[in-house]
């Protein structure tokens, strides 16, 4: 894969970021905030990082991507259209039924999905489980997975860290998605998560925090993650502003999974558009 | 003659050794109960299969669906109670609906961890597994069949619970029988009435069979292992050919086999029946016998249960 320059990397996020509205006003019914959170996230794995091969989604040596906040799919399968694992039409069939793009992403109808989610704080063991079966392979691919900042209050995200760190998972790059909102209200309201980063350093990771929906900071903190073989297990925790993008989304708890109504629609396209840059 | 007793846990501890050298792929999850689960000779013989992720059942679940969407068969061995209902969602959710090939081994089925009380005795395990879709829901009835029906479950894609028992049961099966999941074993035919067991009950049912022959009784012994996929064309055979049928298993009579069986009967409107298992209540720590007396599964039970039901023909 030819490697994309940052402003294309931006540009490709910000067309994410268009196929996320689009496609939750079509089905008028998902969850746009934290779509727009992790779209930076996901545009870096997808078009930076990840070996896949769209022809061939249950290749064994691919990449595997974990959506752990399973709620947020739209951008996923932003992604995964974007790429080619299916024609970009099918992103209109969103939660309508037959549609392989279910509410919540399922690995038995979509190509593309490696894990089934939609529970919250399951993900990550699954993707632990990935990356060690690539360790006994003796393999070389690497597991991402993205954590919502609200599912880290489930416990089994912890005891999936425990896991991660025994079995050297070097191979395991985790994003926690800090937008610091959950449904019922912000992460200090509903349950305080103190400070990510050394939660996760007290769990064995290599962590760096880095703004999540800036770009430039993404592609460094993750080079540099991802160029560290050391046996630790890696985690970058992105502040982000959830429903990024759409100002009258960003920072909204109630944007969490409402979908947009036409003259919304409109103001999100025109503001999105509007976010394409030139190569300078 | 006594017949020999052993723990079915440990048909499953032998199987799980001789299936992992055969194929690299069968891997097993403890989570640190590997003694009492009988993973011992597994993790000793093969360590580079051997994983233990910790008491965090949970997370084992899980992890054991990665595994398994990389082409792994993972076994996630623990307790019974922990098995089915701790990770009774994760199960469901990253197990059996993107059907992976997971198996969950669990000992201290029923109330067969007797001393250690109610909170190990696992009577709602096998009822609340069968209502989740894809799932496969295994009690062997003794330790040829455990090693059996443990080969038969790496050998069938798709997630299968296995429940064995921490106490001794007699050993009924001879090295030669043969077991399919899913499919009944016949242990003794007759044509008065029908005792459909599973488990640790199978060699209750056959005793119960034993004495009511001496009486002139003569009835059909099934053992069916596997309550999911249920082997209805068993159950049918036993409503049109006898009618009168009586279920005996070491689980809540709600939802266990019992339920299984009423369910067809009470559909096909034909056929009576009679469920003996763990009477809807929580056990307590006291000996293993003592707890199957006090739900009325014993011989003396099936016999009577197999005699009011003839009467009422």
């Amino acid at each position: 894969m030819q490697e994309l320059t940052l402003t294309q990397l931006k540009n490709k996020a910000t067309e994410l970021r268009i196929r996320v509205v689009d496609m939750i006003w079509k089905a008028q019914s998902g969850h746009p905030g934290g779509s727009l959170s992790v779209a930076d996230f996901m545009t870096a794995c997808y078009f930076r990082y990840m070996k896949v091969d769209p022809k061939n989604p249950r290749w064994a040596d691919r990449d595997r991507f974990v959506l752990s906040k399973g709620h947020v799919c739209p951008a996923q399968y932003a992604a995964l259209a974007m790429t080619g694992f299916f024609p970009m039409e099918v992103l209109d069939t969103l939660r309508k039924e037959g549609s392989p793009l279910q509410g919540h992403p399922s690995m038995t109808k979509c190509p593309g999905i490696d894990i089934s989610t939609g529970s919250l704080g399951q993900g990550l063991a699954c993707a632990a489980g990935m990356a060690l079966a690539a360790k006994l392979d003796g393999k070389d691919y690497n597991v991402f997975c993205a954590l919502g900042d609200g599912e880290t209050n489930e416990g089994e995200i912890w005891e999936a860290c425990g896991t991660a760190h025994k079995y050297k998972l070097d191979n395991l790059i985790v994003f926690v998605d800090w937008n610091n909102l959950q449904l019922d209200g912000t992460c200090d309201e509903i349950m305080p998560l103190v400070d990510l980063a050394k939660k996760f350093e007290a769990f064995g990771f290599e962590v760096a925090s880095c703004d999540g929906n800036d770009m430039q900071q993404l592609v460094q903190v993750m080079d540099q993650l991802l160029a560290s073989k050391n046996g630790l297990p890696k985690c970058i925790v992105g502040k982000t502003v959830k429903g990024k993008g759409v100002s009258f989304m960003e920072n909204q708890v109630g944007w969490h999974g409402v979908a947009p109504n036409d003259d919304q629609y409109r103001q999100a396209m025109e503001e999105l558009n509007a976010l394409y840059v030139e190569e300078v | 003659m006594e017949t020999k007793k052993i723990p079915t846990r440990n048909g499953f501890g032998e199987e799980i050794v001789a299936l992992g050298k055969e194929n690299k792929d069968i891997l097993v999850v403890d989570i640190d109960i590997g003694k009492s689960c009988k993973t011992g000779d597994f993790r000793k013989a093969l360590p580079e299969q051997y994983l233990n992720v910790g008491i965090a059942e949970q997370n084992g679940a899980g992890v054991a669906a990665g595994l398994a969407t990389c082409g792994k068969i993972p076994f996630v061995v623990t307790y019974a109670a922990f098995g089915s209902m701790r990770i009774c969602e994760m199960i469901r959710q990253e197990i059996a609906y993107p059907n992976l090939n997971v198996k969950i081994a669990c000992s201290h089925g029923g109330l067969t961890p007797a001393n250690d009380g109610a909170s190990h005795q696992a009577i709602e395990d096998m009822g609340i597994l069968r209502t989740i879709p894809n799932m496969t829901v295994c009690m062997p009835a003794d330790a040829v069949a455990a090693r059996k029906l443990v080969r038969a479950a790496a050998e069938t894609y798709g997630p299968v619970y296995l429940r064995f028992t921490r106490d001794a049961v007699p050993v009924i099966y001879d090295d030669s029988a043969e077991f399919t999941l899913g499919k009944a074993n016949l242990l003794r035919d007759g044509k008065d009435i029908a005792i459909l067991a599973n488990g640790d009950t199978v060699h209750l049912a056959l005793k119960a069979a034993e004495q009511l022959a001496a009486e002139g009784i003569q009835a059909r012994v099934l053992d069916f292992h596997t309550i999911k996929p249920l082997d209805e064309a068993a159950v049918n055979a036993c409503i049109d050919e006898i009618g009168s049928i009586i279920t005996v298993e070491d689980h809540n009579i709600l939802n266990g086999l019992g339920s299984a069986v009423a369910e067809i009967v009470a559909e096909r409107g034909k056929g009576r029946m009679k469920r003996i298992g763990v009477q809807d209540q929580f056990g307590q720590s006291a000996p293993y016998e003592r707890l199957l007396e006090m739900n009325g599964i014993t011989v003396e039970n099936i016999i009577a249960q197999a005699k009011r039901l003839i009467a009422a023909e």
